[in-house]
């Protein structure tokens, strides 16, 4: 365990690579990670959750290729720029688990080498939540991460004067090795402390009790065709708000933008909340707003475990619990979908 | 309130007036509440609430509801039954599915600025009595803080307190509200200089990630395919992908509302990320209103819509070269 | 090689069918100039241009819009114009309200018979926008050639 103060500890990084911090003084306490510039323990603390990293590694559009045509002959131009290394500072644990998730999505074959690219020169570091940070809307641990330990390839903890690091990974060894003249060797006495507020902290929230109990493959057309999504649904806006301020929601629509002298083509961020999601010549093969609701969370609970080792599409960040304008959220659906289970 | 409004709603099932109800409903949280439709008496006795987070308006889903079979008991606040009044103005909603019970309102709550307001993260419950809300917290004391000092942003300027329309009125007749100085903020950013405002606006817009809840809640978007979603309209783009992108659909999406939009503030409070967008449609508002002469959308069935309307003598659009605002530099 | 760096600005003119499309012939027959900046796209009615073919028009690369028809009373269809006034006057001060430079959109009333007019203001309108220099508050950078 080493420890470091913030003011040697910032300008250490930001000298040999990008550094990105979480940063609510630009956005009125909304937080947003942006390029270092100077340490402000009150600025620089994680706030209110909004737009997710994920961002950093999938942005909501991205300039894929460019046609050109001329005469009888288009011409194909990569418009990949090489990205250099960087480091963002502060993921919540949350949010670090969703970069696993995004990773099961994108380097799974075939490989998205726009996504991979981007991954592969960035090093991560965590920040372990403070009680003041939780919110009531926070349920990480349903989905088994610590947010008392997180992971990322550096794990930090803070206690108002020193952050604690901790490398978990080869890339996070390389990161503490860089800017080692700064490091003070330590005990893990001081961290205990902080993880066992942070448990106890965790214990009174109101989700603590939820769990994905039943959530499993073999339930998948039970759940299905469950009566409750009827009434879930009702209210549902078909607006894309939860999807796009998700963490691991990963779909995306590609489209041809017509500059007027040539084709841009763009990936951006898409929702299965929305009517044209997956439209196709015939049309939308999910019509009504029960059946794009249902996918969105059948999606997350049933098929992407069943896929995926049993991991879950979600992280239990409560972003969706606290952005949705008609309250509706996955905490909801699960417990709607266990209700139905009781009977 | 809520157990008169729970009686009404019994009371009405019971005498088969209306074969459901259209309310709140009770979620995890005491903030968290979902517009629902209730059908049996057992529903509204379990989970029906109205508390002072009920801010959502409820008058869209009347467009999907007064198609069914049956009529349907809405519970609306005042600035919600503008919404009603503007949408019957459209022929949207068929009014003789629609049972209308107006309730008295002095505001809704905003949780963001309670927990401000407590100086903490975590909200565990919130009582009602009189105007004050008592807030618990997570292990510090209860905090009392008055209802008024934590009103959501539409509530903050609120209009009216009257009902347009109703079938059965709740608690007590309110006042349109004359000193709401609802149109101080649009007023302070027209005495900007351009660059001022410009570089306002760039730094709200750019903060949009597109995803269409401001259209989606508001009641004056009922189109069955919006132009933003139309494949062959050459506009339909998924993501503000541009800056271009962000002014043209915030503008476009004010514009389409012009004389429909009643101001009760749903794309605002329902904004993800807190971009104040009530203040285009107030602007256009405004404008109407010293223009063209006070308008105020769904307060009668019977006056022309500014925008489909005109008079011989109106100002040319050059009136815009000469009205208000500081030159650059 | 001589490289013109002076700035021309884009202009977009739209023109109603049954007046200012005619004023713009007039102009032509009768040898009257104005800049070639200008590009006119004819439609029916002044009343037929919606908000979104003004910003379309900034978005592919026009500095300047503006917008001619019938005179009030004179219109084709009786009351296009009318109608089109007030979502014009609207619209330019909701860009003016996002701080887009007014200068850069216009309506002007031009009939059959106005040659004159029609050559005298678009040569004003040229000059104003070639002033204010390239559109920056509403272009689309993917639309920029590079």
């Amino acid at each position: 365990m080493v420890k470091v103060s913030p003011i040697d500890l910032f300008p250490a990084i930001a000298k040999t690579q990008k550094l990105y911090v979480p940063d609510g003084s630009q956005c009125s306490g909304m937080e947003l990670h942006k390029p270092f510039k100077e340490w402000k323990a009150d600025k620089n603390a994680p706030c209110e959750k909004v737009r997710t990293p994920k961002d950093f590694f999938f942005p909501q559009t991205e300039n894929l290729m460019a046609f050109k045509r001329e005469g009888k002959t288009i011409e194909v131009i990569d418009t990949r720029e090489e990205k250099e290394d960087f480091v963002i500072f502060g993921v919540r644990a949350c949010d670090v688990r969703s970069f696993a998730i995004l990773d099961k999505v994108f380097l799974a074959d075939p490989v998205d080498t726009y996504y991979k690219n981007r991954r592969e020169h960035a090093t991560v570091i965590s920040w372990a939540c403070s009680p003041e940070w939780m919110r009531e809307t926070c349920f990480c641990q349903t989905f088994g991460i610590d947010c008392a330990d997180p992971e990322g390839d550096v794990a930090a903890w803070f206690d108002g004067s020193f952050f604690y690091l901790e490398a978990k990974t080869e890339k996070g060894e390389m990161l503490l090795d860089r800017i080692k003249d700064v490091l003070i060797a330590c005990d893990e006495e001081p961290v205990w402390d902080l993880k066992t507020a942070i448990y106890t902290a965790k214990k009174e929230l109101p989700l603590a009790g939820l769990t994905t109990d039943g959530f499993t493959p073999e339930k998948m057309m039970e759940y299905f065709n469950s009566e409750k999504w009827g009434e879930l649904s009702e209210a549902c806006l078909g607006c894309g708000s939860c999807t796009f301020v998700c963490p691991t929601c990963q779909c995306y629509d590609i489209r041809d933008f017509d500059t007027g002298h040539g084709i841009k083509r763009f990936r951006c961020w898409d929702s299965c909340m929305y009517s044209d999601f997956t439209k196709m010549a015939h049309g939308n093969p999910r019509v009504s707003q029960l059946e794009r609701f249902r996918q969105r969370f059948m999606h997350k609970l049933v098929y992407f475990p069943a896929n995926n080792e049993g991991e879950f599409g979600c992280v239990g960040c409560g972003r969706c619990l606290s952005k949705c304008p008609i309250s509706m959220n996955i905490v909801k659906v699960m417990k709607a979908l266990k209700e139905g289970d009781n009977r | 309130m809520q157990e008169i409004m729970k009686k009404k709603a019994l009371t009405l099932l019971a005498d088969g007036t209306v074969t459901r109800v259209l309310g709140w409903k009770r979620g995890d949280f005491v903030y968290d509440i979902t517009p629902a439709v209730f059908e049996t008496a057992e529903e509204v006795e379990t989970a029906f609430v109205y508390n002072a987070f009920c801010g959502s308006n409820l008058s869209k889903y009347l467009v999907k509801e007064s198609r069914k079979e049956g009529k349907t008991l809405v519970f609306l606040k005042p600035c919600d039954s503008y919404s009603l009044a503007q949408l019957l103005k459209e022929h949207r909603v068929n009014r003789e599915k629609v049972y209308v019970v107006g309730i008295e309102c002095y505001g809704k709550a905003d949780v963001e600025k309670i927990r401000d307001k407590k100086g903490a993260s975590i909200i565990r419950s919130v009582r009602e009595e009189n105007g004050m809300l008592s807030v618990r917290g997570l292990v510090d004391a209860d905090a009392s803080i008055p209802l008024y000092e934590v009103l959501l942003e539409k509530c903050e300027s609120c209009k009216s307190k009257k009902h347009p329309i109703y079938d059965e009125l709740l608690g007590d007749e309110g006042e349109v509200v004359e000193d709401c100085n609802r149109f101080d903020l649009v007023a302070r950013l027209e005495a900007m200089t351009p660059d001022e405002r410009y570089e306002f606006w760039r730094g709200e817009l750019s903060r949009c990630i597109r995803c269409n809840a401001c259209r989606n809640v508001c009641p004056a978007c009922t189109c069955e395919k919006c132009i933003f979603d139309n494949d062959v309209s050459g506009v339909a783009q998924k993501a503000a992908a541009d800056s271009f992108e962000e002014n043209m659909f915030h503008i476009i999406r004010a514009f389409h509302v012009v004389g429909r939009c009643t101001d009760c503030g749903e794309c605002s409070r329902v904004c993800p990320q807190h971009i104040p967008l009530h203040l285009l449609n107030r602007k256009f508002i405004k404008d109407i209103n010293e223009l063209y002469g006070e308008y105020q959308a769904g307060a009668d069935p019977d006056t022309r819509p500014p925008l489909v309307n005109y008079t011989l003598s109106d100002a040319e659009p050059s009136i815009v070269h000469t009205r208000g605002g500081k030159d650059n530099g | 090689m001589q490289v013109n760096t002076e700035f021309r600005p884009k202009i977009v003119a739209f023109c109603c069918n049954w007046c200012s499309y005619a004023g713009a012939d007039l102009a032509g027959t009768n040898r009257l100039q104005y800049p070639a900046d200008v590009k006119i796209i004819r439609v029916p009615c002044s009343c037929r241009v919606n908000p979104l073919f003004i910003l379309r028009a900034f978005q592919r690369g026009a500095d300047g819009v503006i917008l001619c028809g019938c005179h009030p009373g004179d219109c084709h269809y009786t009351t296009g114009n009318y109608y089109a006034r007030r979502r014009m006057t609207l619209l330019f001060s909701m860009l003016d309200f996002l701080g887009i430079e007014k200068e850069r959109t216009r309506v002007e009333w031009v009939s059959a018979a106005e040659g004159a007019k029609f050559a005298a203001t678009m040569n004003e309108f040229v000059e104003t926008v070639t002033k204010l220099g390239e559109n920056k508050r509403l272009e689309d950078l993917r639309c920029k050639k590079s």
